[in-house]
């Protein structure tokens, strides 16, 4: 359904250029989960940013459907149902939760309670909040999350999904994906650290450097960690994934 | 008795359909007083050595309020009036004031409103002033308003200034004085397009012990417009006060902003912040990917800015 063929993306500054995604090719199919994850700085959110159109590749081509939407707008993006969960959200001034929520949803009917309570949020405590600085940085990650929910989407990517989340709605969140994955024919691409969220995948991504390093099914991919549980310093560490 | 262009310039000043059945109110139309009802606790008195009205709350008088919106529709005409709101004390009021002008010729239509207020001991106002221009003709809406605010000990003021359609040149002129325990708050929205300029000038005199004042100024400037705002908060005495100046810039416009502070007593606590920018970016990118159009999701920030 999705299909990345040869995709670049460079960025030119004083320094000269750099490559931040190199030549990646990639093809996600329909009613798959897929775990994007890698090093800081590897290149996930860049990718992400390529598909949903928030920057353009400097080459290569990015097909949905069979549809080249390698130059569309971001607009036409979301009309093709591709929906993108910020890794860091903006926040607004003068518009609240529930706004925020009707706008995602455009025509679709939703329950904006329900979709707080899917990401582990109080819906009473939050639904006329203004959509400013004055909310938590957790906070504000749900509120972005249940913003993609609130749509209709074909392809749902989620950036981080987890950072900044307590353990309790961390836990609500991973139901919601698991149930969102076994529920509908959506297909979603999780960029994540978390072993939680890996255990859901179909498919594990590992973006280094730009560069897609392998892809893997997930008990390959986390047995292989557990291998390397202690740390290079010697001490034992708490359980995460590293490369 | 009123038209379907006064109707208009009602409805966006005042939130009033027609004239009020219930309640104070006075509504002044190209130069002239049209309409009055006092109450048995709010009298509006006309003044009789120049234009425009006394409105006398009476001390005590709780959640009544008042109307008085004033309508130019009248070619190239140059309005000025002269109110004075004596609020008793004790007294808790809303004020709705407000300007709406439709020109639609060629010659500059004009209001100068003067407002003084008297606000009593332990009174508190709320004063709402909506500004709204229209009209296809070549001919400027300026609207020029002088607000004086006089506070008593432990009285409190809100004031709620707007002014964001159809309004070609404005300079608005404030002045406050607070005595001891006084609290002031001032909300200002502004956007100015096309050529428009606009102009505010807010000065906050901190006399009283404990007194306070915080002022919250959000304006869009769009196109050739230009505005300038210019705040000063003076502590003379144990005070707090705050000026937050936040102002979206676009296309070719012009702001500058000068919040100042002075203090004229140690235990003064005086805080100002300005910021001007472009909307942010990835507001923009974030409802795009929502699905809404570049302009669908610029009117939308702007809307939930001037809030
Ligand atoms: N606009 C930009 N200009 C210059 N460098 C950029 C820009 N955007 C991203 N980069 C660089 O590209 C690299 C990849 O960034 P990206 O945000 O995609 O990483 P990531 O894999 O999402 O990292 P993290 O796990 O920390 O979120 C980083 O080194 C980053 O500094
Ligand atoms: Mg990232």
């Amino acid at each position: 359904m999705l299909e990345l063929k040869n995709v670049s993306w460079t960025v030119e500054d004083n320094h000269g250029r750099t490559d931040i995604v190199k030549n990646v090719s990639l093809t996600l199919h329909e009613h798959k989960l897929y775990v994007v994850t890698g090093p800081n700085g590897g290149g996930k959110s860049t990718l992400a940013k390529l598909v949903m159109g928030l920057i353009a590749p400097s080459s290569g081509q990015i097909l949905f459907d069979g549809v080249d939407i390698t130059h569309m707008p971001i607009t036409e993006r979301a009309k093709l149902q591709i929906g993108y969960a910020f890794q860091t959200p903006p926040v607004f001034k003068g518009i609240n939760v529930r706004e925020l929520l009707t706008l995602a949803a455009g025509e679709k009917k939703i329950n904006p309670t329900q979709l707080l309570f899917d990401v582990g949020l109080c819906a009473g405590e939050y639904i006329n909040r203004e959509m400013d600085s004055g909310l938590s940085g957790g906070e504000l990650k749900r509120i972005e999350i249940a913003s993609i929910l609130a749509r209709d989407l074909k392809l749902a990517l989620f950036d981080e999904p987890e950072a900044g989340i307590d353990l309790w709605s961390f836990q609500r969140l991973a139901e919601t994906f698991d149930k969102m994955h076994r529920q509908s024919e959506m297909t979603l691409m999780i960029i994540s650290h978390q072993e939680r969220i890996m255990h859901l995948a179909d498919e594990i991504i590992v973006i280094d450097s730009g560069k897609v390093r392998e892809i893997t099914d997930k008990n390959t991919f986390l047995g292989s960690l557990t291998l390397k549980e202690s740390c290079g310093c010697g001490e034992t560490c708490e359980r995460g994934v590293s490369f | 008795m009123l038209d379907i262009i006064d109707k208009v310039l009602l409805k966006a000043v005042a939130n009033l359909d027609d004239i009020p059945k219930l309640g104070a109110y006075n509504i002044r139309r190209n130069g002239k007083g049209i309409s009055r009802q006092s109450t048995k606790n709010i009298q509006i008195v006309p003044k009789t050595d120049q234009p425009g009205i006394d409105i006398n709350v009476a001390p005590g008088t709780k959640g009544e309020q008042v109307h008085i919106p004033v309508i130019l529709s009248a070619e190239g005409m140059t309005d000025i009036v002269y109110n004075t709101f004596n609020i008793g004390d004790n007294a808790d009021v809303v004020i709705v004031a407000g300007c709406g002008i439709h020109n639609a010729c060629d010659a500059d239509a004009g209001h100068n409103g003067i407002h003084e207020f008297f606000i009593g001991k332990n009174a508190r106002v709320k004063y709402v002033e909506k500004h709204f221009g229209e009209g296809s003709g070549r001919g400027k809406r300026i609207l020029n308003p002088t607000t004086k605010v006089h506070m008593e000990e432990n009285s409190q003021v809100e004031m709620e200034m707007v002014q964001i359609a159809g309004v070609d040149d404005t300079i608005r002129d404030t002045d406050v004085d607070l005595a001891d325990g006084a609290r002031l708050i001032v909300t200002e929205r502004l956007m100015t397009e096309g050529v428009q300029s606009a102009e505010s000038i807010i000065k906050v005199n901190l006399n009283g012990k404990d007194s306070s004042a915080r002022i919250m100024s959000r304006s869009v400037a769009k196109n050739n417009s230009k505005q300038h705002f210019h705040m000063n908060l003076i502590g003379k005495n144990e005070c707090r006060g705050h000026i937050q100046c936040d102002s979206i810039i676009m296309d070719q416009a012009q702001v500058s902003s000068a919040p100042m502070v002075t203090a004229e007593h140690s235990d003064a606590q005086l805080i100002h912040e300005a910021a001007i920018g472009k909307i942010a970016g990835d507001q923009l990118l974030k409802l795009m990917s929502l699905g809404l159009s570049e302009e669908a999701a610029e009117d939308t920030i702007l809307k939930g800015f001037l809030k």
